[in-house]
């Protein structure tokens, strides 16, 4: 969707090169990073490392394009946090039940979908701003988490979808392998369905979008839903790793989803934006956070760090964007 | 100078500098000369028009007077005779150049003294803003145009007419005496459009250099004291009010002379394809309103702005709620709750404003125009056919001559007339039975008109029934076969060949005389 970078490139070539410029988008900060920890931080460049990084970023990514998805209609999803609380307690507590464990995750995905799809509703066809419906859930989903959790953790430790979060296919653990799976599909859905060209064009231009006959209910409505989907798995991912759950679970982790969205060049506004690009952002962030983990910086300043690397990749990769041949 | 306003100022002056003289402007962006070795003068006390194709440098040209862009080294602008270093937009205000653009600039939430002060607010003690000046400062200014609402109205509750004034008392506040206007009645109604002219002729009787731009040969010729040129970004030619002639105006603009615009042909049949009936919102803006449209058929709409034309093609396209009235296609009664339901039964709509109803800016050519079609036909199914895509969108360029560089260029990149096509090629996409164009030449360039028109009459050729909104009268006479004219929200009459004249329409639509037509 976003081959339409630069105008007035006649061939192939510069088509591809400009597209491939456009794409790669924050991956130079995310190279510069990387060659920075590679030599400061100790034990950084290891194989063993770099596979924690990408499994630390996983449940992010998940969490992230769903969130890319809904940006991109000018929308965004405060809930996803709350929404994967909700989804890993109910996972933990089926998984409890004897005759309904093998029923965990297919619940728990479920109560996501149906969690996304309410704030949908509420966006798409009471026509109420994404920003209040998504913090009220959030509130409101947060609260639900604690309570159906008791208040307390819920602990199983013979969950049986123990694989998703421990187990490995071949070199690659399989909550890397979900995580990318869910990218691919994605990327796909934007890239090469009807429905992806809907998204962009809901967010890029919602009146001609309804004026063209475009669904914009219904284009709404799965977004948010989508996004609902995505958490609930990104519950079950957290969930199947620690073999517990409790309300406080995903506290904070839909302002990551956002900043690794915002860090990939998605426009706040819609219409804008690839999920490649929200996969660089996701690394960066989780980059940052084992690389300065690794250097004994302290919690404090790592927040420091992370935000203003934040700002200063957006602010860069807008300069170079504005840079010349741009025209308004 | 041979009219009569400047000779009082030009030769009771004789040796007097122009306000303004611009020379040997050019400007550079990467890979295109927007400017090459332009010049300008305007004298004070005149109202000079600019005009040129879109794309022929007028903006540019603007842009570079009031600070917007940083001309390339070599030009020259002087004010009164002064070398003036214009290089940002307070350099050019402190040189008293104020320049109101379409999209006007003003803070809605802000009262008009707060807007006209703004930036600059006067203060007691340093610190409080000094509203009692303020107020008093602005009332000054408001009487001296005319305005019909106080300091401290608040900008979002004026009409865009009233807003408009609202930029001009801040130009005046500014002791601006060069004062550019760039299309300023493109959104104002008749009676509006003649105030604003009442009031750019005062301010020139003032002493104010005025640079009018515009598309509309009409204003050009009821404002100008001499009218400038520019083509492909260079300085064609200066006419005076006394040289002013349609033909000479559109040669220098487009380098040839004003061949047969209009297809006069008609291909209309009497085979029925829309009915209209009793058709109305409810009455605010549309009152029952009845037509017959056939196939082939260009029928024109005409009226005043704000007569409530487009609200009708938006009832007819299920943009709108309908409150009462039928439509019926081909024989059959339409149920039209969205814009979905009129597209599927083959009725589109291509809406007055491209940018914000219809063109999806950021994303590719390619996309802008397959997006109606995406779901159905050969593009069936939910994954994208992009071989289908591609023939479609080839096809559309070729047909259409649209001018872009390749299908992947994003539409906000292109001419206001290459967009347009755009959104037609949209619309032709789906194989209308019925076609509303609302304005579709508002905004483009002579030469992108007669391919719209050519368009136009090619669709209707193949039995395609074309609705058009016009607000411009020669064009609504040239292309229909047949007029209807609205006022207030509804039908007031029906004109066909000699009767379709500008002083009918015109008589039909401020209801002046009553006509009776059989």
């Amino acid at each position: 969707m976003n081959e339409q970078a630069t105008p007035m490139t006649k061939t192939f070539d510069k088509t591809f090169w400009a597209n491939l410029m456009q794409t790669a988008g924050i991956l130079p900060v995310l190279i510069v990073i990387v060659i920075a920890f590679a030599f400061i931080a100790p034990n950084f460049l290891t194989e063993n490392n770099l596979m924690n990084i990408v499994r630390q970023a996983s449940i992010n990514i998940v969490l992230a394009t769903g969130m890319t998805v809904v940006i991109l209609t000018g929308g965004i999803d405060l809930s996803v946090g709350s929404v994967l609380a909700v989804s890993a307690v109910t996972a933990m507590v089926v998984s409890l039940m004897p005759e309904l464990g093998w029923a965990a995750v297919p619940i728990a995905l479920l109560i996501g979908l149906t969690l996304g799809a309410l704030n949908g509703v509420l966006v798409a066809y009471a026509g109420l701003p994404p920003f209040i419906v998504t913090l009220g859930s959030m509130t409101a989903l947060r609260g639900l988490a604690y309570l159906l959790a008791g208040g307390t953790t819920v602990i199983n430790s013979k969950i049986d979808f123990a694989w998703i979060g421990n187990a490995y296919l071949g070199p690659l653990p399989w909550i890397v392998v979900i995580a990318f799976l869910v990218l691919l599909a994605t990327w796909f859905l934007l890239r090469h369905t009807v429905l992806g060209v809907h998204i962009y064009g809901v967010g890029g231009n919602p009146q001609a979008a309804r004026l063209t006959g475009i669904k914009v209910g219904l284009v709404m409505l799965f977004v948010y839903a989508y996004s609902g989907l995505l958490a609930g798995l990104g519950g079950v991912m957290t969930t199947s790793r620690l073999y517990s759950a409790n309300g406080v679970l995903g506290t904070g982790y839909e302002l990551d989803a956002i900043a690794a969205v915002i860090l990939g060049g998605t426009s706040f506004v819609g219409g804008v934006g690839t999920v490649v690009g929200t996969l660089f952002g996701a690394l960066i962030i989780a980059t940052l956070n084992n690389g300065l983990t690794l250097m004994n910086v302290s919690f404090f300043w790592q927040l420091v760090v992370k935000g203003l690397v934040i700002i200063i990749a957006v602010a860069l990769d807008k300069y170079r964007r504005k840079g010349p041949g741009a025209r308004t | 100078m041979t009219t009569a306003h400047s000779l009082s100022t030009a030769t009771s002056a004789p040796n007097r500098a122009p306000a303004l003289a611009m020379r040997g402007i050019s400007k550079t962006f990467p890979g295109v000369k927007a400017l090459d070795n332009v010049q300008l003068q305007a004298w004070t006390g005149e109202i000079h028009s600019l005009m040129g194709e879109n794309g022929a440098g007028k903006s540019t040209l603007m842009k570079i007077l009031s600070g917007a862009y940083t001309a390339d080294p070599g030009g020259e602008i002087h004010i009164d005779g002064q070398l003036a270093h214009i290089n940002g937009p307070k350099a050019a205000r402190a040189a008293g150049i104020a320049i109101i653009y379409q999209e006007l600039s003003l803070a809605p939430n802000l009262t008009v003294a707060e807007n006209i002060y703004l930036g600059h607010e006067p203060t007691r003690f340093g610190v409080m803003a000094d509203r009692a000046t303020m107020r008093r400062e602005t009332a000054k200014v408001l009487e001296r145009l005319g305005a019909e609402f106080g300091p401290d109205t608040v900008v979002n509750t004026l009409s865009i007419a009233e807003q408009q004034q609202v930029e001009i008392a801040r130009a005046l506040h500014q002791r601006s005496h060069i004062l550019i206007m760039d299309e300023p009645t493109t959104a104002l109604s008749t009676r509006e459009t003649d105030r604003l002219f009442d009031l750019i002729k005062r301010l020139r009787d003032e002493g104010i250099a005025i640079i009018y731009i515009s598309h509309r040969m009409a204003e050009i010729y009821e404002l100008s004291d001499r009218v400038s040129v520019l083509r492909d970004g260079t300085y064609v030619g200066t006419l005076d009010r006394a040289e002013l002639s349609a033909d000479r105006l559109v040669q220098m603009m487009v380098g040839r002379p004003l061949s047969n615009l209009f297809d006069k042909q008609s291909h209309a049949t009497d085979r029925v394809v829309l009915e209209v009936k009793e058709l109305t919102d409810g009455g605010r803006r549309v009152k029952p309103c009845s037509f017959t449209l056939y196939a082939g058929e260009v029928l024109g709409l005409a009226g005043l702005v704000g007569a409530g034309r487009s609200e009708l093609a938006r009832l007819i396209f299920g943009a709108d709620p309908i409150a009462g009235g039928e439509v019926w296609l081909q024989g059959q009664r339409q149920s039209l709750r969205k814009p979905l339901d009129a597209i599927n039964a083959g009725i589109a709509y291509l809406t007055e404003d491209r940018k914000a109803q219809g063109l999806f800016l950021d994303m590719s050519v390619r996309e802008n125009i397959t997006i109606s079609v995406l779901g159905r036909d050969a593009l069936a199914g939910g994954l994208l056919n992009r071989a289908a895509m591609a023939r479609l969108t080839a096809g559309s360029i070729q047909d259409l001559r649209v001018r872009v560089a390749g299908p992947f260029v994003t539409a906000g990149a292109l001419s206001g007339g290459n967009q347009q096509k755009l959104l037609i090629a949209r619309w032709i996409a789906i194989h209308p039975k019925v076609l509303i164009l609302d304005e579709p030449t508002k905004g483009v360039d002579i030469g992108a008109k007669a391919e719209i028109y050519r368009i136009i009459s090619e669709l209707a050729a193949k039995g395609v029934a074309i609705l058009v909104i016009s607000s411009e009268l020669p064009e609504v006479i040239g292309i229909s076969d047949r007029i209807l004219v609205m006022r207030e929200g509804a039908i007031v009459g029906e004109l066909r060949d000699e009767a379709a004249t500008q002083e009918n329409i015109m008589a039909l639509a401020t209801g002046t005389t009553e006509m009776t037509q059989s």
